[in-house]
């Protein structure tokens, strides 16, 4: 398997329940709203992040954080 | 350009002009014998696919709001692994919708037509027609027109008649495919579309009631005659819902290109001096009078001037009504037929109903209207559905439409127009579903 060029994170907005584990995880990406969702600043993930958006993806306790590579793919 | 060859002899084509599928409408549900004779036998299919380039060749795009090529839906379909699925939506979710409701009580079998067509086009083996549960009078009137063709040996995939759950979202397509899967009536997170993996696992084809008769009529006449009305881009006529204050609300047949501003006319024109339309209904948008009177009733050209054709939705309303508090009731109910299911909308709407009625009933605050624009990005597109979107989308439109009532409410407090009864229709509580199942 070839090294992915870049991953992009989405959040299933269903199953998320606003723990936050993300936005404490990957605050360089994520922030919380008033009511305590994630917001995204953007989907796609620089390489130098790509290790704490993975980190962040197992860390969710809902797994409403979703990790793609760049062919759309969701792992 | 191609016609579509058809084995029993077919009635001759009726001339371009409208109405079409309202024509020869009555006041009684329209009997097997009567729709026949009114447009000639269900035609015969000699090759499945033969439909489906006629329909591309028509372009009859979805009458449900969206507007997707309907050929191209199909398709798709129909290039998906195993057997598929046919779902006829005639959920029509918009409070200030009645055409799919007028289509189906008084003319059923142009829709079935329709949907045993597209089922054989596709290669469906299970064919689903959704209403909402709560219109029992509607589900009954419907067995008995799908058992009249059942003793005629119509329709040869039996055609099962759904109750769905009598809430907003659930007439969104993930949410009937989930409903039909065992599911409570909820959308669903995407990927997987319907059209992809639905109901079952099948790949199903979910059009539009209104859609399906189109499409009946197309089968019948050809793609050139569907062309005849409507314009290049938008061809054929659609169906529209004028309400508000007009002289004859109702269901109106329009050529697609209609100009709005027209079809107040048609509609008896306006009732009382008028202060703005919500065109599209409450996926739609306020236009004021003016802007909105000589656009063309099309996608492009209504999305172009900031508003939305949606289900074909026009209301009329009177100045002497206030935008903002009509505005504001209207949100209350999209917050409370929300799903539950995302945080944003679950926690949004209900926010953005408080900060518009604020507005609306009490203002005379600095930052009033701020407070409402504020909540706006935090809403949309946040959602695994377009609900939320389509509440931001008219809370837009009204602060677009209507600075001057924004401001003099946000400084001088309420205006004499909240005392005036409703103008936007919204169902009675007693008719509501408060639950899904």
């Amino acid at each position: 398997m070839g090294f992915p060029l870049s991953v992009t994170l989405r959040v299933n907005p269903i199953a998320c329940v606003g723990h936050g584990m993300c936005a404490e995880l990957l605050p360089e990406l994520i922030q919380l709203d008033r009511w305590g969702y994630p917001i995204l600043s953007s989907s796609t993930v620089p390489r130098p992040l790509a290790d704490h958006a993975r980190r962040a993806v197992q860390a969710c306790p809902a797994l409403a954080l979703l990790i793609a590579d760049a062919a759309g793919k969701h792992r | 350009m191609t016609t579509l060859a058809l084995s029993p002899p077919r009635p001759p084509s009726p001339a371009a002009r409208l109405p079409r599928l309202l024509a020869g409408i009555g006041d009684q549900p329209a009997s097997l014998r009567w729709h026949e004779r009114q447009h000639g036998p269900m035609p015969v299919l000699r090759r499945a696919g033969r439909l489906i380039d006629v329909v591309e060749a028509s372009g009859l795009t979805g009458r449900g709001g969206a507007g997707f090529p309907t050929g191209r839906k199909m398709r798709s379909v129909a290039a998906g692994p195993g057997s598929k699925v046919v779902v006829a939506n005639g959920a029509e979710g918009e409070p200030a919708s009645l055409k799919d409701r007028l289509l189906l009580s008084r003319l059923p079998h142009v829709v079935l037509d329709g949907m045993t067509l597209a089922a054989e086009a596709v290669g469906a083996t299970e064919a689903y027609l959704c209403v909402h549960g709560t219109q029992h009078g509607l589900l009954d009137g419907l067995e008995r027109a799908v058992q009249e063709r059942l003793a005629a040996g119509l329709d040869p995939v039996p055609i099962k008649v759904t109750g769905i759950p009598g809430r907003y979202v659930s007439s969104e397509q993930s949410s009937i495919v989930q409903f039909l899967n065992g599911g409570p009536g909820k959308p669903t997170f995407s990927p997987p579309r319907p059209h992809e993996r639905g109901v079952n696992g099948h790949p199903t084809l979910v059009h539009n009631v209104e859609t399906l008769a189109h499409l009946a009529l197309i089968a019948r006449y050809g793609d050139r005659w569907f062309r005849g009305t409507g314009t290049p881009s938008a061809p054929g006529s659609m169906l529209v819902t004028v309400s508000g204050a007009v002289a004859r609300p109702g269901v109106y047949e329009i050529e697609m290109g209609t100009p709005v501003g027209r079809l107040v006319m048609l509609a008896g024109g306006p009732a009382e001096p008028l202060s703005g339309l919500l065109v599209g209904g409450y996926f739609g948008a306020w236009l004021p009078v003016e802007a909105a009177w000589p656009v063309p009733m099309t996608h492009t050209s209504l999305k172009a001037a900031g508003g939305a054709l949606g289900a074909g939705i026009v209301i009329a309303l009177p100045a002497s009504a206030c935008p903002i508090a009509e505005t504001a009731r209207v949100v209350r109910y999209l917050a409370e037929e929300n799903a539950g299911q995302c945080g944003p909308c679950v926690f949004g709407l209900p926010a953005l109903a408080d900060a518009l009625g604020d507005l609306a009933y009490c203002g005379g605050r600095n930052g009033a209207v701020d407070q409402v624009a504020a909540l706006l990005p935090l809403i949309e597109r946040r959602g695994a559905c377009r609900h939320p979107d389509g509440a931001t989308q008219l809370v837009r439109s009204l602060l677009r439409a209507f600075p001057a009532d924004a401001r003099r409410h946000e400084r001088t407090g309420s205006c004499g127009g909240v005392a005036r009864p409703p103008v936007l229709p919204l169902p009675r509580d007693e008719d509501r579903e408060w639950d899904f199942r």
